[in-house]
């Protein structure tokens, strides 16, 4: 396999440290001292100001979390994580909640020009900017400014980060918070119910579409400091949104970890498009450093007619581990997840989806698109199951691997229960290499390894590409040829 | 002009070229007719420049460049084009797709400018209907599902977008049936071009009725063994190929 050899050693000579994110920001902050225990969570839950009944939510999520065993039984390797030596909690000091962006840090604004994330209104009203997309800016585990809250506000839409909304929607807040994922759900879902920060809170009322796109950028940048955040969506009867989820890290040499909650809820013909562009550090050629991705994502189609769909494209953490997920509880809901997962170097990858049909006549969807390089090992790991009363349950699941080199692997654990008769599941699923005659045939039309290679893989992807907004697509593309630099060539 | 001196290959430390010598002028169209195993194939990979095939000797002279030291696509960019006899399936990328990404990259290799979308657009859907090629068959994912006498005039609409200077067409009449291998034919001899040379390698001689060639090499052994004009192809139809097998040195 001579050109792929090429390619590999490409990837060996070519720096795979070229991490663009990678930079630190010297943005001084303010943390609790290190470890966790009840002194630390109300801490936490007093820096906020929050009212007892979320203290309390917390500190029962605490007491839980200690009678949990850690799991293990993903497909993934990482030495244990020592729980004590860790901050919990670090804001950068000049933001006591999100303002003016004229009152916020320049160094922090600096820090979101340099990612290329529109904060600046005006120059984006102006054209300056193109998008126009809201963002609310999350530093650390803090929201530092978030933007077009008043045309928002105009159309009833409530966009603001959770630690807000506890207290200008505390009914909305304590309504839905827990009731898709339950502090109970799994360890590290009770651990952020313990001490999650900051997040996106949404809600769209009914019958409203969105004026615009929401979007949170999450930026890790202290050392040592787990990152818990949480996003609370819902859309109220017959509205629509499209919510895209952005994430980098600095290169650092210890891991970090990031264990967030996302929990959707859609009523009567409401629709919630999830896109995320995952981008964290993924750890060095050798796979030091870099952010363990452990992430509990879940949407509750409650409505009939109702829709989830979530979309990624994951590049970056050292190891992910993640199943975004729909219930499709209301009649005729429908859920879909397309994925786009690259792994290279030395990152490992247990990620999939589970589409769990309860109500009658539900949809759902399944496109995944792993991509390994490298010595990477990436598993997708998906769960179709129709109960009982799901009555005409339908699933269509792709879920194709393409490996690059010779040292990676790609696994595929599927899980397929139908307790209702009548349900219909359809599986495909290949694995395949890039091969030298598909190489040598681009080459012969005069394309370089590099963008033969590109080609190729970009075919690969395309179903998923197509699902992203376009900004997003745009992006995406350019990350996946960064991320595949060096493993592809 | 294509010339090939001497030339010695193998691949795996097995020798399939041993001293082949061949020349083809500007405006020629030179057959290639050989027994299986006689390294037909393997010449075409050598000069387009495919990886895995080791050149111990000679020179491949491309308009008086020696090319060997050229990769693939570089090569692809002074001109050398091979007409697959089994053209690659690349799923998820359109026909249109790939067919720009080639033509600009090999426009950006020799310094010219890439061409705009219309333009490039213009110039496919012609090459397209002169072939016959439908136009929905540009937007789909190039050769996925295709038949076989679809991809072999997917292989002659690039040659006419790329417009090389020196074509190998490897067993292009496999697969076809009559009226297939008459519109490739016609889309190949619509290509001939006193600038430009072409090497047709195939088995049969019914492929030269339609691409009359004005030379016609035998093969064996990693060697020419005999060259003539068209009508050594009659010759080997009526004869087969005991008369040049084991005439190699």
């Amino acid at each position: 396999m001579a050109a792929v050899q090429e390619t590999v050693d490409r990837v060996k000579s070519v720096d795979v440290d070229a991490y663009k994110y990678g930079f630190i920001s010297d943005i001084e902050s303010e943390k609790a001292p290190k470890g966790l225990n009840e002194d630390i969570v109300r801490f936490i839950s007093a820096k906020k100001n929050e009212p007892e009944w979320l203290t309390q939510w917390r500190l029962e999520a605490y007491r839980l979390w200690l009678t949990m065993p850690e799991p293990d039984w993903a497909r993934v390797d990482y030495p244990k994580i020592n729980y004590q030596d860790l901050y919990y909690y670090s804001a950068p000091k000049s933001t006591p909640g999100p303002k003016n962006l004229d009152e916020v840090d320049p160094e922090l604004l600096r820090v979101y020009e340099k990612l290329g994330i529109p904060l600046r209104e005006q120059e984006i009203l102006a054209g300056v900017q193109e998008r126009r997309v809201a963002v609310d800016a999350v530093f650390d585990s803090v929201s530092v400014a978030t933007t077009f809250k008043a045309e928002l506000a105009k159309a009833g839409v409530i966009f603001c980060p959770i630690s807000e909304a506890v207290h200008t929607h505390p009914e909305l807040v304590k309504k839905y918070l827990g009731s898709v994922v339950p502090t109970s759900d799994n360890y590290y879902a009770t651990l952020n119910s313990a001490v999650f920060s900051d997040g996106s809170f949404v809600y769209i009322p009914p019958g409203v579409r969105c004026p615009m796109e929401l979007s949170t950028y999450f930026r890790i940048n202290e050392q040592n400091t787990g990152q818990f955040e949480r996003t609370l969506i819902i859309a109220d009867k017959g509205s629509y949104v499209s919510y895209l989820e952005g994430c980098t890290a600095p290169k650092r040499d210890e891991n970090q970890l990031h264990a967030a909650v996302v929990e959707l809820i859609t009523h009567d013909d409401a629709e919630i498009k999830y896109s995320t562009v995952q981008n964290w550090y993924p750890g060095d050629a050798d796979g030091k450093g870099g952010i363990y991705n452990f992430v509990t994502k879940r949407g509750d189609c409650r409505g009939a007619r109702s829709k989830i769909s979530w979309t990624q494209v994951e590049t970056g953490s050292a190891i992910t581990w993640k199943y975004p997920s729909c219930i499709l509880r209301g009649d005729e809901s429908r859920g879909e997840f397309y994925s786009i997962a690259i792994s290279n170097g030395r990152q490992q990858v247990d990620s999939g989806t589970k589409m769990i049909h309860l109500g009658k006549n539900t949809t759902s969807r399944i496109i995944s698109k792993g991509i390994s390089a490298g010595h990477s090992n990436n598993t997708y790991r998906g769960q179709v199951l129709a109960q009982k009363r799901a009555t005409n349950a339908r699933n269509f699941t792709n879920c194709d691997s393409l490996l690059i080199g010779e040292t990676c692997g790609a696994h595929t654990i599927p899980y397929i229960e139908a307790k209702n008769a009548s349900a219909v599941f359809e599986h495909e699923a290949t694995t395949s290499k890039i091969s030298e005659d598909q190489l040598f045939y681009c080459m012969q039309r005069g394309l370089s390894a590099e963008e033969a290679t590109a080609l190729i893989v970009n075919g690969f992807v395309r179903d998923v590409l197509q699902q992203l907004p376009m900004e997003f697509a745009v992006e995406a593309q350019k990350l996946i040829s960064i991320s595949l630099e060096g493993s592809v060539g | 002009m294509i010339e090939i001196r001497n030339l010695h290959a193998e691949i795996d430390g097995k020798k399939i070229i041993n001293g082949l010598s061949l020349k083809v002028n500007d405006g020629e169209v030179a057959a290639i007719m050989g027994p299986n195993g006689s390294g037909k194939s393997t010449l075409s990979y050598v000069i387009s420049g495919r990886e895995g095939y080791d050149v111990t000797g000679g020179e491949i002279l491309l308009n008086g460049e020696n090319i060997l030291e050229m990769n693939a696509a570089e090569r692809a960019a002074k001109g050398v084009f091979l007409a697959f006899q089994y053209p690659l399936e690349i799923p998820g990328v359109t026909t249109m797709t790939f067919l720009k990404a080639c033509l600009n990259a090999q426009r950006k290799s020799r310094g010219e400018a890439e061409l705009s979308t219309p333009d490039f657009m213009k110039r496919v859907k012609a090459g397209a209907e002169k072939l016959g090629v439908p136009q929905d068959m540009l937007r789909r994912a190039l050769n996925v599902g295709f038949s076989g006498g679809e991809k072999k005039r997917m292989e002659v609409l690039q040659m006419s977008l790329l417009e090389p200077t020196f074509a190998i067409l490897d067993e292009t009449d496999s697969g076809l049936d009559i009226d297939a291998l008459r519109i490739v034919s016609e889309g190949v001899n619509a290509l001939r071009d006193p600038k430009r040379s072409f090497l047709v390698i195939t088995h049969y001689q019914r492929l030269l009725d339609y691409i009359v060639p004005d030379t016609v090499h035998v093969m064996s052994k990693g060697q020419i063994v005999k060259t003539g004009a068209k009508e050594l192809a009659l010759e080997l139809e009526a004869n087969g190929y005991r008369d040049y097998v084991g005439e190699a040195a």
